[in-house]
Formats: structure tokens, sequence, C-alpha cells
């Protein structure tokens, strides 16, 4: 085969853009069947529908990404074949939505964190150049607000609470604070997706999360670990290195599939 | 093959057989009615395409309702159809008209506000209860924000004692 002589400014290769859609797709898998662990097992009615209510959310937003990076990659796999069939070292969620569940405040901790950064996620991919990308962040979007709205309260609820709550609130901050530089950090594909204004700008996100997470972290008058910046950064999510977590996550998540392929319900 | 002999549908009956199909959780409106129908293609040939987008991305119930309009328009004989999926412009429950909208509070479910468009993270919920759709006491309070479908919030009544459902805007 021999390519044309002239190429009218390529489109990115297409690996870049299905990786990004992995990197969306799987943050909200992982997180979604954290929070539906929870079912049958929360504080309080309301509050067992409102985590089912939001995995639900996470899921769905999972399933429009994973379809669109099956069909970026023109091989025949959807949605359910990335979500089921592939192995750990292939997933490329941060390592904070795959942490375990923990007590009540832990996972309103690292839902706040999650959720500040995905409607600054969202809100940027809404304007992306690329118009799949834009249509699924759009309809996604308006959903993290309310997201943001319902762990954002509970946050001050519990830092602002009993002595208990804010104990254990603090504990999770400091625990879950140190996996956030990793949803910012930068690497080659997110480079060139930001170039071409595909992707976000990692940089200009981190400042509006940092000021939005802050203002409400000090409001619920809880304190950001002061030694964060000196702590060993933790990442490798974005290139399949994860926790032990994830392989544990994934067996209960994948067992039925694998067990019955094909198995239709 | 005698299909080719029949006549092709117009889109007005299309619409009229949409009209028949309803939400399986919300079944006092049409799939029109909530605005979940973008559009309805009929190419040369006869073939039609049913476009529809999601309420919420993760609505159990978009499989159900896409299984019913197949099923709706193969009763009328029309066999020939496939429904494809646009996300763009979001959903939004703006789209509910008033009679629709007159339709859900007899239904019991108070209707949607208007969307909102602001603050990436609003915090401490200012948003007022909806009025109580069975007494019309606007003397109500929020349960919860999240309810038994993604679409309601849980909404309960000082003056009648009623606990009702909210349709949420969005």
């Amino acid at each position: 085969m021999s390519a044309p002589s002239v190429l009218p400014s390529p489109p990115p290769p297409p690996h870049d853009e299905m990786e990004l859609l992995l990197r969306l797709g799987d943050d909200r898998l992982v997180l979604g069947h954290r929070l539906s662990e929870w079912c049958g097992h929360a504080p309080i009615l309301e509050e067992d529908i409102a985590l089912a209510n939001v995995a639900l959310d996470l899921l769905g937003q999972a399933t429009m990404f994973l379809r669109r990076a099956g069909e970026v990659e023109g091989k025949g796999r959807d949605e359910d074949a990335l979500a089921y069939w592939r192995e750990a070292v292939e997933f490329r969620n941060c390592l904070l939505v795959e942490q375990p569940n923990g007590d009540f405040g832990f996972t309103i901790v690292r839902q706040f964190l999650f959720d500040v950064y995905a409607v600054v996620t969202l809100d940027a991919l809404a304007r992306s150049a690329n118009a799949e990308i834009a249509a699924i962040a759009t309809k996604s979007l308006k959903e993290a607000k309310y997201h943001v709205r319902h762990s954002g309260e509970w946050l001050l609820k519990l830092g602002d609470g009993t002595e208990e709550s804010h104990r254990r609130a603090q504990r999770a901050l400091d625990e879950l604070w140190r996996f956030t530089p990793e949803l910012f950090a930068p690497d080659d594909v997110a480079a060139r997706l930001a170039a071409q204004g595909i992707g976000p700008d990692l940089p200009a996100l981190r400042a509006q999360w940092d000021t939005l997470a802050r203002d409400v972290v000090e409001r619920a008058t809880l304190t950001v670990p002061q030694n964060a910046s000196h702590t060993p950064h933790l990442h490798g999510g974005r290139a399949g290195m994860h926790s032990e977590h994830l392989g544990h996550l994934l067996a209960e998540l994948q067992i039925v599939a694998r067990s019955h392929p094909g198995a239709k319900w | 093959m005698t299909d080719s002999l029949a006549s092709a549908p117009t889109r007005e009956a299309i619409l009229e057989i949409l009209d028949t199909v309803k939400d399986p959780e919300v079944p006092v409106l049409s799939v029109r009615e909530l605005g979940i129908v973008r559009d309805v293609e009929i190419d040369a040939s006869g073939a039609v395409t049913v476009t529809v987008t999601p309420t919420y991305s993760g609505c159990p119930a978009i499989q159900v309702i896409e299984d019913d309009i197949l099923a709706a328009l193969t009763a009328a004989g029309i066999t020939r159809a496939r429904v494809a999926t646009s996300y763009a412009p979001a959903w939004t429950t703006d789209w509910i008209d008033s009679d629709a909208r007159a339709k859900l509070k007899a239904y019991g479910i108070a209707p949607p506000g208007r969307a909102e468009s602001g603050a990436l993270v609003q915090l401490l919920r200012a948003r007022k209860a909806p009025a109580c759709p069975y007494c019309d006491s606007p003397h109500t309070e929020i349960r919860s924000e999240f309810g038994p479908t993604a679409c309601k919030s849980v909404c309960w009544c000082r003056s009648c004692g009623q606990p009702f459902e909210e349709f949420k805007a969005i």
C-alpha cells in the first residue's frame, strides 16, 4: 500500500483517542462498581438509594465512553467486551477510584475528590474538538454536577459534624489526597490530545480542581494534608500499573461474564 | 416477498405509533412527550430509523424503550425499522411540554422545574421543594435527591402528610 503524497492535516492517530476514552470509561466503570458494593449496606436507606443511583449514572457514562472506544479501535469490541474481557494491566483508570470503600466517610471523601475532578474534566471536554467526546461529556456533566453536590454536602456534614465524623473524614482525606496528583499527571498522550484541542489542558484543570476542592474542604473544617507535596505521589493507573485492589474488583466484576460467555439476561 | 408492495409508511403515521409507546417507569407519558424521540427518517426504500436520546446515561429503561418502539412498529406492519441513539443535544426536562407536565402531576409526580445551568460545584441545596401534586400545598420538603428511579427525587408534603416523587430538572 502506498500512502497518498499529500495529507490534509491528518486526524490524530486512533490510539490517543482510544486511550482517552478508556481513561474516562474505566474511571467510571471501576468507581461505579465500588459504589455498587454499598448496595444494601449504606448507613441509611436514602443513602443506599443515592449511592446506587450515582453508581448507575457512572456505569451509564462508562458504557458511552467504552462503546465509543470500541468504535474508534475498530476491531469489533463493544463496551461489554472491553469491560469483561480485559485484564487489570489493560485498565486505564486512576488509582483513586480502585481504592476499597472503607467506612462511609472514606467513600464520601473518595467520591468528592473524584466528583470535582469529573465536573472540571467534563466541562472542558464539552468543548472538545472531537464531536463524539464533546457530546458524551455534555451529557455526563449534567449528572456529575448533582453527584458533586451530593458528595460535597456530605463532606460538609461529616467534617463539620461530630467529633467522630470529623476524625474519620480527616483520616480519609489524609489517606486519599496523595492519589490526586495522578489525576493531572502529564504524559505524551495527554499532551498530544491537549495540543489538538481534543483532550483537556491538565495544568489548567488542576488549578481549577485545586480551588474548588480546597474551598469545600476548608468549609468542612478539614485540613488538606500539609505534607502532601512531600509524600511520594502514586502514579501508574493510566499506564496499567494498578494497586492489588483492582484485580480483586475485576474478579468480581468479570466472573459471571467469563463463566458464561455470550450469556444473555 | 410481498412487503415491497405495501406503501411506504409516512412520518406522521410513525409519530402516531410512537405516541402509543409509553415510558416503562412513567407510563402516563409517551416517549415523544418525554422528548426521547429526536428524529424519524424514512429512506427511499421505506426503511424507518427512529433516533432516540437517553434521559439518564445509566437509565435501564432505555433498552426497554428501544424494544417497545420496535415492537409497536412491527405490530403496525412496519418491519424494516431500527432505533439509533444520539447524545447531542443532551436530553433536558425542559423538553417536557405543559400538557405532559399536567399528566405527570395528575399521576402524582411533581413536574420538573427549569433545568439549571450554573456553577460547577453548587453546594448547600438552595432549590425550593416542588408544590405537592396531591393538595397543591407549597409547604413541602425534599427528603432525598435520589429516588427509586434516576429521574426522580423523594419529597414530603407537610400539609397533607403525603410522600411524593418529583421529576428532577436536568
